[in-house]
């Protein structure tokens, strides 16, 4: 798009907020059951996720990388390119941001069984939050239950529980598997604020808290480097 | 950002006066109706459109769902059943060239119409695709009017548009702007390229265009179409904690939206206002701007002090 500086998110914007929901509601309706099956996967995810401890768990990395694969596999097909596209042009865009991001966990985490995780509470917490809260949080601010976003089938749980998820994982930060979900929070809410949403915080708060736990974690693991260098020199 | 509060008055008055008998505003009998509904001509051919259209931005843009393609669908037969004619949409619109196709589809393509659409996209070469596709959406046999849409390589597109309309595929060539943006630019391609209309945003609270737009698209003979009427409905919004001023009455308005709507059209540049709506007695109550007496300056400013002070 040239002159791309000339517009702003109120340009950008093409649909209403009641328009907005009865896409999900339209696809919710089209969908069902797969939101069970969804929530089941999510639910086997987080009951697959070791304790910390010395032994690593390879083939429950590798399990839950292959669940996000798929539900990324799916917004990217089935939400994005059929049903967002109806109402906007970026949705063709959006589909290949969540078709990389279900590349990236394949290659890094079923593939190359680079994904392992251990449960730690912030990470944890956010990643419920997507699960289950979130569904209830969009009740509360004035969707119907036939419109709620869902984990595994609605882009914003699924890149929220994933942002959750890769905060539990051993080592250092995957940062480069956090880019395409923090990328699309951003996105969702600034399309929610532009339509007044009252739900607009949720992704927007979940990717600031994401990146300032991932960038607590960066420093403090190169501080620990540092201190491990001193001590041994 | 609005412009100052006062009205450019030696621009209206000479614009004013330039008008001069041909573009007095001239009534005509409403389809199906014993009133009669203003029009204003279009400079290059003199055909005359009423003066007040229908938008289709983020109000038509409703994808697939069939209740809301049929709600859009009533909302454009209550635009044609109260006398209306100019429809706009763009290939930026999501869905709502579809939308409107589906609703002219279910009306059996209503004869009165005036379809006005854009092309939209940075390559020049693509033009004629996109605007194919646009009107396959429509269902239209041609487009009465295409613009550029917010200037978009606007050098590429414009000799396409204008070979279309030496080839009789396309009746009127413009371009378009919103939110006061590019009017350097658009200037420069007033002056430059013989157009047959502008779209600009005009409103109560965004009059930049009067400066020179306005003036310019007397000049040279240019119709002008005005989006954003009602600031995406936050104008309507703001205005509507408050009651309609008796004096509204004096101009045969009966609510705000009528009040805006004919402080737009009022304008003597002006051909037309698109607001959009999804509800059709919103439409009803928008295309009754283009019914009873219009301001004079003084109701003009009136009617910009008065907005302003809300």
């Amino acid at each position: 798009m040239s002159e791309w500086w000339t517009y702003t998110l109120a340009d950008i914007k093409s649909f209403s907020l009641q328009t907005y929901y009865r896409l999900f509601e339209l696809y919710n309706a089209a969908i069902w059951p797969a939101q069970i099956a969804a929530l089941v996967l999510g639910i086997g995810s987080g009951l697959h996720l070791p304790h910390r401890g010395p032994r690593r768990h390879t083939w429950r990395g590798r399990a839950i990388a292959a669940i996000l694969t798929g539900c990324w596999l799916w917004v990217a097909v089935v939400f994005h390119a059929h049903r967002y596209a109806t109402l906007t042009w970026s949705a063709r865009y959006y589909a290949w941001g969540f078709g990389l991001e279900a590349a990236l966990l394949l290659w890094a985490g079923v593939l190359r069984g680079r994904l392992m995780f251990e449960r730690r509470p912030a990470g944890l917490a956010i990643f419920l939050f997507a699960l289950l809260v979130q569904p209830l949080v969009g009740l509360l601010l004035g969707r119907t239950w036939r419109q709620v976003e869902i984990f595994g089938v609605a882009p914003d749980p699924t890149a929220i529980a994933t942002l959750g998820l890769l905060l539990l994982a051993t080592g250092r930060v995957r940062w480069e598997l956090m880019v395409v979900p923090l990328f699309w929070c951003t996105i969702s809410g600034a399309t929610l604020l532009s339509m007044k949403a009252p739900d607009a915080w949720i992704p927007l708060t979940a990717a600031a808290v994401v990146v300032l736990l991932a960038a607590w974690r960066t420093l403090g693991r190169r501080r620990g480097r540092a201190r491990r260098r001193d001590n041994t020199g | 950002m609005p412009s100052p509060p006062t009205l450019n008055r030696r621009a209206l008055l000479s614009s004013l006066a330039a008008a001069g008998a041909a573009s007095i505003l001239r009534p005509l009998t409403a389809a199906g109706q014993s009133r009669t509904i203003l029009t204003r001509a279009i400079p290059s051919t003199g055909e005359r459109l009423p003066l007040v259209g229908l938008g289709s931005w983020i109000t038509f843009n409703v994808g697939d769902d069939v209740l809301a393609r049929d709600s859009c669908a009533q909302v454009i037969g209550a635009f044609f059943q109260e006398g209306g004619r100019v429809i706009d949409s763009s290939p930026m619109y999501g869905s709502s060239q579809e939308v409107i196709g589906y609703g002219l589809n279910k009306l059996g393509h209503p004869s009165q119409l005036f379809s006005a659409d854009k092309v939209w996209i940075s390559s020049g070469g693509r033009g004629p695709s996109q605007i194919e596709e646009s009107r396959r959406h429509w269902g239209v046999p041609r487009f009465d009017l295409l613009e550029v849409h917010n200037l978009m390589s606007w050098e590429e597109h414009l000799p396409t548009l204008f070979a279309m309309k030496k080839a009789g595929r396309v009746r009127y060539v413009g371009v378009t702007t919103s939110e006061g943006r590019r009017h350097d630019e658009m200037e420069k391609v007033m002056r430059s390229q013989p157009l047959d209309f502008v779209q600009v945003t005009y409103n109560v609270l965004d009059r930049q265009v009067e400066d020179r737009i306005l003036p310019l698209a007397r000049e040279r003979r240019i119709a002008v179409i005005c989006n954003r009427p009602f600031q995406q409905g936050a104008l309507i919004h703001q205005v509507a904690r408050s009651p309609l001023p008796s004096w509204a009455g004096e101009i045969d308005c009966k609510n705000w939206a009528q009040l805006l709507l004919k402080f737009i059209v009022s304008h003597p540049a002006v051909n037309c206002a698109i607001p959009a709506t999804s509800r059709a007695d919103h439409v009803r109550e928008n295309v009754g701007a283009s019914f009873g007496r219009l301001p004079d300056e003084a109701m003009r400013r009136r009617i910009v002090t008065h907005v302003q002070s809300l």
